[in-house]
């Protein structure tokens, strides 16, 4: 096998704050190689951002405290990399967008500025270059009239538009591997879609990595070959997209796509997961999952689920994860 | 945006009348007799006082006289005193010093303000942060002429002697650096402070996340990205400051003996001689009308979301 672009092994990230020690991380694991797309699914606070973060090395430090765990790029740890060996690494080795484009750009500057800043900074491209491959850009994540807008400010654009715009923005040093953290949650219905597509295509046509943070199941079926569902700031499923959705193998990814509306299920009350997610100043013993757990049994609240090996990479961190996915 | 300026610029006139009439009015207006105390012991002589109201035009309904005050200031006409001076030629020797002083003290606090807030913003609760916090707090507590005083005193020959504190009746830019600093050390306190909220504020958005994701050098990420954005706020505070340091020059003027404009008003007040009070409050108010154009007109060139159409 080929060695993956990234590898993040056991990586364990707490934030120390007045209020206590929040374990935000505690052994998240997961790869990605070129050309393929890795969701990263999970509730709201199971640490798929801070992951990303991380990865990135735009992590605030303090409060967040890295206390274990490597994260392989090419095959080299970023985190016992210098401060500027990272730098070189950020926009060019591997790019991030961010969910909310219009506090995420400067709002003072051009759009052609942002893009171009990259080309002239990083790369030492003249004023006329930059400006030039700029629009190209542009171009390319289909802003209509990309020439015109490139001298627009971020306030000028739609949230679509923006967005685009953003990415084309990631773009510019040809990264490797792009980190898209919810790119679509702030839009339209409609335009989410065609933001999706965009990245699907880009990351085709270019062989790029992609770890596409979300959590909205629907959005993960048509774009992602691999799937790593987080729980509680650990990976607790790893799967194939068919195979996860053909048979989940843990509990947790179960009542994620039981809560997921399907046509033929219409007219009838969705299912949530019960219970709120778990605080992370006080992670539940054993299998953090089991207070929500529908299939919890006397083990789950005091031993820890191991990592159960389900075949072709498949993992499942749950005691009865083969009863599982057996049942689907 | 041309027709913004227009619009701005056309506003300008009923305020620049609006305040300058009230400033006529008190001026002329209140004080019953404009003569008394002019000739000495004695009161004036009949031919002089016709004379004298004659060229003031103080026989004339106030608001006649107020215009025709405006026509000869128009064509550069400020007036003279009772005893006959060219107001014009006073106000010619002392403004360019008082205007170069308040510049100076601009710069000063500019400078040392935005430095001072910035490097402590981007450490919060670090030694420094403590020792600008405890400083710029002496310096807006402490009142002007006590900060000049004592600079006066402990810099020149009377104490350290580090500097010469004197300046000339035509000061050269070094002289004024001690006055100028002395004069924008309250509004460099504020600017300081200012400056440090803003960088606080602005520190942790989104946009400087995305500019260390792009992998840009630290430098810029703070000089270019967050700078930009945190000295909007700083700018147009700086900007209407200059017309408060030029009203505000009177009290450092009279610890330095300067020869400014905070001189000729403070005379012109105790010795009522309104055509040099006015002649120069008009002066000042023209100042004020045209920074606070400029912060506006500056503030949408530095924040593009702000757009008069
Ligand atoms: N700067 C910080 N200081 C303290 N706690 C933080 C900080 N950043 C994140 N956290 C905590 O880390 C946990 C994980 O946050 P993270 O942003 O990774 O969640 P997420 O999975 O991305 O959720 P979402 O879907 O809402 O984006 C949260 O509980 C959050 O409170
Ligand atoms: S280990 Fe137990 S509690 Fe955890 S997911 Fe499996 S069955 Fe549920
Ligand atoms: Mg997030």
């Amino acid at each position: 096998m080929t060695q993956p672009l990234l590898e993040v092994e056991d990586l364990h990230v707490e934030f120390r704050t007045r209020d206590g020690v929040a374990k935000v991380l505690n052994g998240v694991s997961y790869h990605v190689s070129a050309g393929e797309t890795l969701a990263v699914l999970g509730e709201s606070g199971s640490g798929k951002s801070v992951t990303a973060q991380t990865i990135m090395g735009i992590l605030d430090m303090p409060p967040a405290f890295i206390t274990k765990g490597t994260i392989k790029f090419r095959g080299e740890d970023l985190l016992t990399k210098s401060a500027d060996e990272r730098r070189d690494v950020r926009g060019e080795g591997i790019a991030m967008i961010f969910q909310d484009a219009l506090s995420a750009l400067n709002p003072v500057f051009t759009v052609g500025f942002q893009i171009e800043e990259q080309l002239r900074v990083r790369r030492g491209m003249s004023k006329a270059d930059a400006r030039k491959r700029a629009v190209e850009l542009l171009d390319q994540v289909k802003i209509p009239n990309a020439k015109g807008r490139v001298s627009d400010y971020p306030h000028q654009f739609s949230g679509g538009m923006r967005q685009r715009a953003m990415i084309a923005m990631s773009l510019a040093l040809d990264p490797e591997l792009l980190i898209a953290d919810e790119p679509t949650t702030a839009l339209d219905v409609t335009v989410q879609a065609q933001i999706m597509d965009l990245l699907a295509e880009i990351q085709k046509e270019r062989d790029m990595g992609m770890i596409l943070i979300t959590h909205d199941l629907g959005v993960v079926a048509d774009v992602a070959d691999r799937i790593s569902v987080m729980y509680a700031g650990r990976i607790v499923e790893h799967a194939d997209v068919y195979e996860l959705f053909r048979a989940p193998g843990h509990p947790y990814t179960e009542s994620l796509l039981e809560s997921l509306p399907r046509l033929d299920q219409k007219g009838q009350e969705l299912k949530t997961i019960k219970g709120l997610p778990p605080s992370l100043t006080n992670i539940p013993s054993g299998c953090p999952f089991h207070p929500r757990c529908p299939r919890a049994f006397d083990r789950c609240p005091t031993e820890v689920p191991a990592v159960h090996n389900l075949g072709m990479g498949r993992t499942s961190r749950c005691h009865i994860a083969e009863e599982v996915v057996a049942r689907g | 945006m041309g027709r913004y300026v227009l619009r701005r610029l056309l506003q300008l006139i009923p305020v620049f009348l609006g305040t300058t009439f009230l400033i006529y009015a008190l001026v002329w207006a209140i004080p019953q007799d404009p003569f008394a105390g002019k000739c000495g012991q004695r009161p004036c002589d009949p031919s002089y006082i016709a004379e004298m109201s004659e060229k003031l035009n103080l026989n004339d309904p106030l608001l006649i006289q107020y215009f025709k005050y405006l026509g000869n200031l128009l064509t550069g006409d400020f007036g003279t005193t009772f005893n006959g001076v060219s107001v014009g030629e006073q106000i010619a020797t002392s403004w360019p010093i008082t205007l170069k002083m308040g510049i100076i003290a601009l710069i000063i606090e500019a400078l040392i303000g935005i430095t001072a807030g910035v490097l402590t913003g981007l450490r919060k609760q670090g030694f420094l942060d403590n020792l600008v916090l405890v400083s710029t707090l002496f310096l807006i507590s402490l009142p002007v002429f006590v900060t000049g005083f004592v600079l006066r005193l402990y810099l020149g020959p009377q104490g350290f002697d580090w500097i010469d504190t004197s300046v000339s009746s035509d000061p050269s830019i070094g002289e004024l650096i001690l006055p100028g600093f002395v004069l924008g050390s309250l509004s460099m306190a504020y600017v300081a402070r200012l400056t440090r909220t803003s960088i606080v504020e602005n520190r942790r958005a989104d946009y400087v996340r995305t500019a260390i994701a792009k992998g840009q050098p630290t430098t810029r990420v703070v000089g270019v990205h967050l700078l930009r954005n945190s000295l909007i706020p700083v700018i147009t505070f700086l900007g209407t400051d200059l017309g408060s340091l030029l009203g505000g020059a009177i009290v450092t003027e009279g610890v330095f003996n300067i020869n400014g404009i905070g001189g000729l008003i403070f005379r012109g007040i105790q010795e009522k001689e309104g055509v040099m009070v006015t002649g120069i409050v008009t002066l000042l108010v023209l100042v004020y009308l045209l920074m606070s154009l400029l912060v506006d007109l500056l503030y949408a060139v530095l924040d593009p979301r702000i757009r008069y159409e």
